[in-house]
């Protein structure tokens, strides 16, 4: 297929979208005081830094990166995240899960559960180490239920919390960036994007991103329809069997609960096609965490999640 | 640049209406909904005893909305077909939720307003379609729902049709589409019914795929700055350069312009692009472009101030003022005081601002003015207010950022009028 034979791939959108997450960002370096944009190394926020350039530069980021690392992130997105912050020789904090453990901030039930939810432990308390006013993150209104519901400028109260019953009005592209001490903003400038746009803008602007979003061979284990990877966290149970299959991640998250696809598409052509006509959403393939209610991603957001 | 590839519509109306089983369609028809999503709906319908899809559950995605079955606030829905590119703000009905609604609607092109054919216009319907005018939507389109109810009768159609038509124009909407619907069983959502052959007009989707969008770089050009940009720039010495995003118009480079409020007359010396790790220098740019412009002369900018097209028709300047004349939508709790001060937000400028006189209100349910008492949660009126330093505005109508503005208030943060320069 090529993009004659599906108009829906044309890219003057993009202009349009990159547009606005510009001026959003640069709202936020004018009126907050203490930002941070959040950097995981993941697809989203690597489009976010490419933003952050055409917005800042030839000047400096006006915020440094800050990464929560859960500690079951994949190897070579971690790899990843170090590398992308050096070339463009901004500050990166990194703040982890492990810590938050050791000190006794989060409490496992189980040693090897997902670290998802207690992310926003030491997101949290990254937040009042450093007295940010306002997290930049990659989240997309079209990932998932509750995300579609959510201002560009979030409003969080001083527990971190999000009231979906109360949000701020948020009118034309006039943004209220207004916080107290011990509140704070979100801030979601590719609110409007979709998985597709996404994708559309990582090959325009020739972004490189971690090698595991193409498809690889790799071990795997079929488990409630999906596929988990093997890691050192998962391994087989009784009566499962490990399979190698060609496979690419549609996101990178906790290595417990991100599944792959099956999928040949080896580059970005390749995926955007795939995108264009995939039946399944982004979440709904890889995300077991997401599946275990229906409302996951709103309760977890209400904590302080991203 | 065009944003023409894309159409923005906010859909108005509660559980009642069918709206989200409307949008649901849409989606659905439209083949914009995934299996997964799909099976996540058909087991939240069977546990909530329901037989096949509840497709209003795809929009309300909020524990609160799917407990009370009502739209609270609004969600975003993103599709596409070979033709265009749409954003969907499917926004809450009830009259509570009347900040949330004009949220979604403030950003969009065109209105789609549900009308029950068995109920007629009710009140409903007529509030959302005063917000959409009076938020300056281009085009409303009035779906006639649950048509199968009436027997696919045309006479119920037509007399909805000339009933409404009549209201909006006394509102002042002039590009009125109306189109016979039923959303539950897919006539005229995505394909042309059968069980309506006396209507010979598109259905909903083929009416949007062609509506116009609002031309706004045919419009004086205006560049509200938002920051100053001091950096060392390829080899030149040290530049000045102003960040903003072109609101409306098109630049190049020799181009006079004012800065305002200040009045200094100077001209663009380039129009500046972060592109592969470069600045890159563009001849000309348009309305909704985020760029760095530089000019020629030393002038003193700050954020906050409006570059705008110098040596235009004294109708397309923009006035300089610290009074003017609003209609506000109220979103707060807290009622308006005419004895206090409020902050204003304006494109990229913060002032302190009075609303020293409430003139009328108008009447969301009929669009009538009406003498005033006070402004209370979701009531709209007309305003004079005066502002502690100078805002370059335009009449909304002509030019809706700058003649946009939100009132917050200091003490609570919270924002609480949205307003509309008149």
């Amino acid at each position: 297929m090529d993009s004659n034979a599906n108009p829906a791939l044309s890219t003057s959108h993009l202009d349009w979208l990159e547009s606005e997450s510009i001026h959003i960002m640069r709202e936020v370096a004018a009126e907050c005081a203490n930002p941070v944009l959040l950097f995981s190394g993941g697809k989203d926020s690597i489009v976010l830094l490419r933003l952050a350039e055409k917005a800042f530069r030839p000047g400096r980021f006006p915020f440094p990166l800050l990464h929560v690392d859960t500690g079951h992130n994949f190897p070579e997105v971690v790899e990843f995240r170090d590398r992308r912050a050096a070339e463009l020789g901004e500050r990166l904090i990194v703040r982890s899960v492990e810590d938050s453990i050791a000190t006794g901030r989060v409490k496992l039930r189980l040693a090897d559960e997902s670290r998802n939810r207690h992310q926003s432990t030491t997101l949290l308390d990254a937040i009042a180490e450093f007295g940010f006013d306002t997290c930049f993150g990659g989240a997309r209104r079209d990932e998932e239920k509750a995300r579609a519901k959510e201002r560009i400028f979030s409003f969080r109260d001083t527990f971190g919390q999000w009231d979906p019953r109360n949000q701020r009005p948020e009118l034309w592209s006039l943004y209220n960036t207004r916080v107290h001490a011990g509140e704070h903003m979100r801030v979601f400038p590719i609110s409007n994007w979709t998985e597709l746009d996404v994708w559309q803008y990582i090959e325009r602007e020739r972004l490189a991103v971690p090698a595991i979003y193409f498809a690889h061979l790799r071990e795997v284990i079929p488990r409630r329809g999906g596929l988990m990877p093997v890691s050192s966290l998962v391994s087989p149970r009784a009566g499962e069997q490990v399979e190698t299959r060609m496979v690419r991640f549609r996101t990178v998250g906790d290595m417990t609960c991100t599944a792959p696809v099956e999928s040949t598409a080896s580059d970005c052509v390749a995926i955007i096609e795939e995108t264009a006509v995939s039946r399944i959403t982004e979440r709904g393939a890889t995300r077991m965490d997401d599946q275990t209610s229906e409302a996951s991603m709103e309760l977890r957001k209400r904590e302080g999640y991203f | 640049m065009t944003t023409s590839g894309v159409l923005r519509i906010a859909t108005a109306g509660s559980v009642d209406d069918g709206k989200s089983t409307l949008i649901g369609r849409l989606l659905h028809d439209a083949k914009a909904i995934l299996e997964d999503q799909l099976a996540a709906i058909e087991r939240t319908t069977a546990k909530r005893g329901g037989e096949g899809l509840d497709l209003s559950l795809l929009t309300d995605g909020l524990i609160a909305e799917r407990d009370q079955g009502i739209t609270i606030d609004v969600a975003y829905r993103y599709f596409a077909t070979p033709q265009r590119k749409f954003i969907i703000a499917d926004t809450p009905g009830h009259e509570q939720y009347t900040r949330n609604m004009a949220t979604g609607a403030s950003t969009a092109d065109a209105s789609i307003v549900l009308v029950d054919a068995r109920k007629g216009l009710l009140v409903q319907s007529r509030r959302h379609a005063i917000i959409a005018s009076l938020l300056g939507l281009r085009h409303v389109v009035v779906a006639v729902n649950k048509m199968d109810l009436v027997g696919h009768d045309e006479s119920v159609f037509r007399s909805i049709e000339g009933e409404f038509g009549d209201f909006l124009e006394r509102i002042g909407i002039t590009r009125v589409h109306v189109i016979p619907v039923s959303a539950l069983h897919g006539d005229n959502v995505v394909d042309r019914s059968t069980a309506m052959p006396w209507y010979t007009g598109p259905a909903l989707l083929e009416l949007l795929e062609t509506l116009d969008t609002d031309d706004i770089a045919k419009r004086p050009f205006r560049f509200p700055v938002q920051g100053v940009s001091r950096s060392r720039a390829l080899d030149q010495a040290d530049y000045r350069g102003y960040m903003g995003r072109i609101e409306s118009g098109t630049i190049a480079r020799g181009d006079s312009v004012a800065v305002l409020p200040g009045g200094q007359r100077t001209c663009v010396r380039d129009i500046l692009a972060w592109h592969d790790n470069a600045a890159t220098s563009l001849p000309t740019a348009s309305a909704g472009q985020s760029v760095t412009l530089a000019l020629a002369h030393e002038v003193d900018i700050s954020r906050g101030d409006l570059i705008a097209a110098a040596d235009t028709d004294p109708g397309d300047a923009p006035r300089v003022v610290q009074a003017f004349d609003a209609v506000l939508c109220w979103m707060s709790k807290n009622a308006l005081d005419l004895s206090r001060r409020y902050l204003l937000k304006h494109t990229t400028r913060n002032v302190r601002a009075r609303i020293i006189e409430l003139q009328s209100q108008i009447d969301v349910n009929t669009g009538s003015a009406r003498p005033a008492a006070g402004l209370a949660l979701n009531d709209i009126g007309a305003v004079r207010i005066t502002t502690q330093s100078a805002l370059v505005i335009d009449p909304y109508t002509t030019i809706r950022s700058t003649g946009a503005f939100i009132v917050i208030d200091e003490d609570s943060n919270e924002t609480v009028a949205a307003g509309m320069i008149r």
